[in-house]
């Protein structure tokens, strides 16, 4: 202690940047928090996600695991440098622009770490083969895109050119590249973790360590004073200490009482000096733990100690359809297929760890933060710091991957609570563990269905029963009780059925969302019955789908009549790559050999939005006097497009080009509310809204200057100009009175998506909107090892209309390799797998070729016909693979991942 | 503030050694061990230091310098004996890990599923360590003492790898299986190396990592496999000749009846791929 600072002559970029810092200090702190290079992105400060990867000496290592005394003196390049011309000015370079083209940057939070190792190979290789993209970026971790889009655009990174940008009234399926592109690939976007004031407090959480413990608190200030800390608790919270995303369910303390119920969970808060907190040691922090026997098991925890003393039998909630008599219908089948299938906790493993900063602007409470749902912070922070919601601001910062867990609050009440208590900025950064312990997971699941088949192969009747691991708290484990019911048929038309689930609390991690809200591990069980149902028929498996397909105009289990029903169409795509890769499957297997071939095949329907429930968004749009026209588009984006798409929509409703458009985001002071991205609905609820805005301007345009409904608005500075047939009509902009929100012309529209409750059955009109889509997968499973290869998946999707085919494809590149992890790799276990190296998710080489097939199947309420697309993408991923791993080698794997242990165990009891 | 030391010698590092503090080179684990931001000092880093440096072939065979990294493994002009180490540092981490990496931290770390064991025991490694009473050298197995735990006394570093030049003979592979391509940690692993003289296999080397405390040689599969023709080598392994020298265990990566039968498929399809190689 008390040694002096010593200086480290660092080179970065190939400037001189000696800096004061402990020569013992990651170098990935010493260039964001010394140098102010927060491009170089922290995502587990343990080697595993190579998110920080940086050059030296031209070799990429993380920059997380290098001492800054081990870079003295050597040539450090970060992706700032990247920007940097010869002559010292700003301009991209090939590489990145092909990041752009090729749509390779989703949320761009790992995006600086690709580009540095791809920096690196192409220094070796000019002009890369795939195979040696996959190997140089092995190390570099994406959990949105499913690296197809980063491998083509480094193998094209010589290739450079420019494509054309889509004229006024064109933008509606245009490959464009994403508006908001730019900073994601120089590294200057900024993340939760990456913008601070000089001076801004450090917090840091005291977490439980046990899954279930009472606790008491010894002497808080004796131990905080002399380590110039404060420490503030429950007692410290002036509102009601519960959040949650469904207020009637709001069951979780921000800070917890006398009582931890899931191991990880936030006890207290302590604040301090950024200096003292970087070597605050929390391991003495004064608190006694009681330890309780946790409630593990959900099929066990109905006569479990509570959870939760409000709900005395560890039930949350139960879901239910019942139309027909699935008895009844089973009954008379020709032949009944029984599946069960287990699935486990699901870890979202974004790359940017939860993160952001609070402070106060007179009396208003700020919190600049990652996050999915801006107006849904606002009011969980206002309910729990006992403010008014006006008097919270949200400021989504970029987020760097959220999947479903960033639409709960996370670290927002607590930096909130810092900052009202200190009256400072406090700024907090969750490390990799956690946000793995805190944070929501996707429900494991128990199931068990029974579906019936006629002779002629007709499904006569179903019946599904899960149990679902809620965890500690509610979260959205209503939503997943409610919309697996309502999904468990498949898009397949189910006359007799019976779906009931149950959602049970334990003392495991919380679940929530996670793309697809539980429909995914329903997916699993049916398709697997499926299966079996065409083999006791004799029938192909694809061909008896097709049969029991969904048409327009039948009534889903719901009794809802649908509309735009594009899975006979997803089918019927498939059906050329089937018969050929059957036939391929059949030679490969005849010549003997330790790897067998399979394919496997499997569906999905989806309905976008809220369950039955209202789910409005509002978009507002504005032209100022000196004639720029700005888009509230508060839809915020996670990386999946909103930022482009939505302003697509509105450029074409008000017939403009997308490149006049300036975009304003979900500030929660400046923007209407766009909902919660999540429930793919933003492209249809959002979209919905950004197409009446632009319709309404235009309208508000032409009839200001008495123009034809063809006629072509340019803006100019200070002026509309407005052309039609008669002639061009001008608006001087600068002679109108600017409104309320700064505007001389606006439009302000709203849209919530037309549902009807759901009866004590399930019965009525749960979604307006439905997106459709069938997956080819192919693989190759090693029968002596049980290790499963994943060849090639044909994916066809019905979009309704497809706005942007670049995004529609990252998205369904990005959801088959989520898929592909829950069902070959990822476990989450609580206390075992709380990082990235034992929690596993797909790297470049895991991924197999996709051939995306785009289907238009025009939705009669979607804007323009369109669909969502978000989670559709990784529903039929999963029981596609194990569709074609039980064909391959037999093996019937039921409980998820299918680790090769479990693959091989399964191909013995196959007997093979 | 720690004191961050990096020597140039040997003797300059027993010396600060001598006084206390962590042991670091390419600090890729002793990093994720810690939730701080800096390591806790003070720090003697050994990258430096001349003597661990360096890929070298000597009068007795080959010598690596502890703090020689994986990627430096990768690029060194080596016989084809050293073909599984190669093939093993091409697996360790990712490419970012590789370059900063050392053969002696792998080693000093001892992970049972450190990916360099397995072919060092192929090729019959001995290490040179140092430390306050001079130097001392020990075969690799006898410096792995158990899970996390090596032979090293207080004060002491490893400072260098020897193969001997009767190992440096023949072929060597290397066969890592995880749940996945990259990033990963070993479920099994196998490192095999034939010396075929006339047809026969003169000398065989098997070992097999990530199913035990410490990777282990097959010596029983080694007795069986001396003077048989490479083609036969992998039909000659038995669950009987492997299994003995593994006590594997379950955890989230697989179980540990998982772990004993596929040990033995990778013991073969080492050998049968050293055979093909031999064939060409």
């Amino acid at each position: 202690m008390n040694r002096a600072v010593p200086m480290i002559r660092l080179t970065v970029n190939g400037a001189a940047r000696p800096v004061a810092a402990d020569p013992a200090r990651r170098l990935s702190d010493v260039l964001r928090e010394d140098l102010g290079l927060t491009g170089t992105k922290v995502g587990c400060d343990a080697g595993d996600c190579g998110a920080c990867t940086v050059l030296i000496d031209g070799a990429p290592v993380c920059a997380c695991l290098t001492p800054a005394a081990q870079a003295e003196g050597c040539e450090i390049r970060t992706v700032e440098g990247l920007s940097q011309t010869a002559e010292g000015g700003a301009a991209l370079g090939a590489l990145q622009r092909a990041f752009l083209r090729h749509g390779a940057a989703q949320c761009g939070i790992c995006t600086p770490g690709m580009l540095m190792a791809a920096t690196a190979l192409l220094k070796e290789v000019a002009t890369p083969t795939e195979d040696q993209a996959r190997a140089a970026l092995g190390g570099v971790l994406c959990r949105c895109t499913g690296y197809g889009r980063i491998i083509a655009a480094v193998c094209d990174a010589g290739r450079d050119m420019v494509g054309p940008a889509p004229s006024a009234g064109a933008a509606v399926g245009a490959a464009l590249e994403r508006l908001d592109g730019l900073p994601k690939v120089d590294g200057t976007e900024a993340f939760g973790a990456d913008l601070w004031p000089a001076g801004a407090l450090v917090v840091r959480a005291v977490r439980a360590p046990h899954p279930a413990a009472r606790f008491v608190f010894g002497d808080l200030i004796d131990w905080a004073g002399p380590r110039q800390v404060r420490v503030f608790t429950a007692a410290d919270i002036a509102g009601e200490n519960r959040f949650g995303v469904i207020p009637p369910f709001a069951d979780q303390p921000a800070l917890a009482e006398g009582e931890a119920r899931l191991r990880g969970e936030a006890i207290a808060i302590v604040v301090g000096e950024a200096e003292v907190m970087a070597t605050l040691d929390l391991d003495d922090f004064p608190v006694i733990w009681e330890p309780l026997d946790p409630v593990t098991d959900p099929e066990a925890a109905a006569g479990a100690r509570a959870v939760l003393a409000a709900r005395p039998d560890n039930v949350l909630t139960r879901g239910r359809v019942v139309q027909g008599d699935a008895a009844v219908g089973l009954a008379g089948a020709a032949h009944v297929a029984e599946a069960t299938a287990r699935t486990s906790f699901v870890e979202h493993a974004y790359i940017e760890p939860e993160a952001g900063l609070a402070w106060l602007e007179g009396d208003v409470l700020a919190i600049r933060a990652c996050t999915q749902a801006p107006v849904m912070d606002r009011d969980d922070v206002a309910r729990v710091l006992g403010l008014a919601p006006g008097k919270v601001r949200i400021i989504p910062s970029a987020v760097g991957g959220g999947f479903g867990s960033k639409l709960d609050v996370s670290l927002q009440p607590l930096i909130g609570l810092a900052a009202l208590k200190t009256g400072r900025p406090c700024r907090m950064v969750y490390s990799r563990t956690e946000s793995m312990q805190s944070t929501t997971k996707r429900h494991p699941a128990r199931m068990r269905a029974r579906i019936g088949a006629d002779a002629s192969g007709r499904i006569c009747g179903m019946d599904f029963e899960g149990t679902f691991d809620t965890g500690a708290y509610a979260s959205w484990g209503p939503t997943v009780a409610n919309r697996v019911p309502v999904h468990a048929s498949g898009p397949y038309r189910t006359p007799n059925y019976r779906a009931e689930t149950v959602a049970m609390h334990t003392n495991n991690p919380v679940a929530g969302a996670f793309r697809g809200f539980g429909v995914p591990q329903a997916a699993v069980v049916q398709e697997a019955a499926y299966d079996d149902l065409a083999q006791a028929l004799g029938m192909d498996r694809l061909a008896f789908r097709r049969l029991n397909a969904l048409a327009e105009g039948e009534r889903s289990v719901c009794g809802q009549e649908m509309r735009g029903v594009g899975i006979g169409a997803c089918l019927d795509a498939l059906t050329p790559r089937w018969e050929a890769a059957l036939a391929e499957v059949a030679e490969f297997n005849a010549a003997g050999g330790t790897v067998k071939r399979g394919i496997g095949v499997a569906s999905c329907w989806y309905g976008c939005g809220n369950t039955a429930l209202p789910n409005p968004s509002t978009v507002r749009a504005g032209i100022t006097r000196d004639g720029r026209l700005v888009l509230h588009q508060g839809a915020t984006d996670i990386g999946q497009g909103s930022n482009t798409v939505i302003p697509q929509i509105f450029a074409d409703a008000l017939g403009v080009a997308v490149a006049e458009i300036a975009l304003v985001g979900p500030d929660t002071f400046l923007t209407p509310d766009c909902g919660k991205t999540s429930a793919s609905r933003q492209t249809v609820v959002t979209g919905n809204a950004a197409l009446r805005a632009g319709w309404a301007l235009r309208a508000q345009i032409l009839a200001r200057t008495n123009r034809g409904d063809d006629a072509r608005i340019t803006l100019a500075p200070g002026k509309l100009l407005v052309a039609d047939r008669t002639g061009t009509a001008e608006i001087a902009l600068a002679d109108l009175a600017a409104g309320a929100q700064g505007y001389v012309l606006m439009a302000e529209e709203s849209y919530d998506p037309p549902t009807e409750p759901l009866d004590e059955n399930g019965q009525g009109v749960p979604y307006a909107v439905y997106g459709y889509g069938a997956h080819l997968a192919e693989v190759a499973v090693d029968m002596m090892l049980g290790t499963v290869k994943v060849g090639r998946i044909t994916a066809a999707h019905d979009l309704g209309r497809v706005v942007n085919p670049l995004l529609a494809l990252g998205q369904i590149e990005g959801g088959i390799a989520q898929g592909l992890g829950m069902a070959l790799m990822e476990e989450y276990v609580p206390g075992r797998t709380e990082n990235l190296h034992d929690y596993l998710i797909p790297t470049t080489g895991d991924m197999p070729r996709i051939d995306p097939i785009l289907i238009e199947v025009p939705d009669p309420k979607g804007p323009l016909g369109a669909k969502g697309l978000g989670e559709h993408v990784l529903i039929p991923t999963a029981p596609a693979i194990l569709s074609a791993i039980r064909h391959a080698s037999g093996a019937r794997v039921t409980h998820l991942p299918a680790l090769p242990h479990r693959v091989l165990r399964a191909i013995r009891e196959a007997g093979r | 503030m720690s004191a961050w030391h990096r020597p140039a010698s040997l003797t300059e590092a027993i010396g600060l050694l001598a006084e206390g503090g962590v042991v670091a080179a390419g600090c890729t684990d002793l990093f994720p061990a810690t939730r701080r931001q800096a390591l806790s000092g003070p720090v003697i880093d050994l990258t430096r230091v001349a003597e661990m440096r360096g890929i070298s072939e000597t009068r007795g065979g080959w010598r690596f310098g502890a703090a020689v990294r994986w990627s430096e493994v990768l690029s060194a002009a080596l016989p084809p004996a050293f073909d599984g180490l190669k093939a093993a540092a091409r697996e360790v981490g990712s490419v970012q890990i590789q370059n900063a990496g050392t053969l002696g931290g792998n080693l000093c770390n001892a992970s049972p599923a450190a990916d360099g064991v397995p072919g060092l025991l192929t090729l019959e490694a001995e290490v040179e360590l140092a430390g306050p009473a001079g130097m001392r050298r020990l075969p690799l197995a006898a410096f792995l003492a158990g899970a996390r735990r090596t032979a090293l006394a207080p004060g002491e570093v490893l400072v260098a790898i020897h193969v001997p030049s009767h190992a440096a003979a023949g072929r060597g592979a290397f066969l890592k299986l995880g749940a996945r391509r990259y990033l990963v940690i070993s479920i099994a692993m196998v490192a095999a190396r034939l010396v075929v003289k006339g047809g026969r296999i003169d000398r065989a080397a098997v070992a097999v990592g990530a199913c035990g405390p410490v990777a282990s040689r097959l010596p029983a599969l080694e007795a069986a496999l001396a003077g048989i023709a490479p083609e036969d080598a992998a039909a000659a392994v038995s669950e009987a000749l492997v299994a003995p020298a593994l006590a594997p265990i379950g955890d989230v990566r697989g179980d540990a009846e998982y772990r004993g039968v596929v040990a033995v498929e990778l013991v073969r399809r080492a050998l049968r791929g050293l055979a093909a190689e031999g064939m060409r």
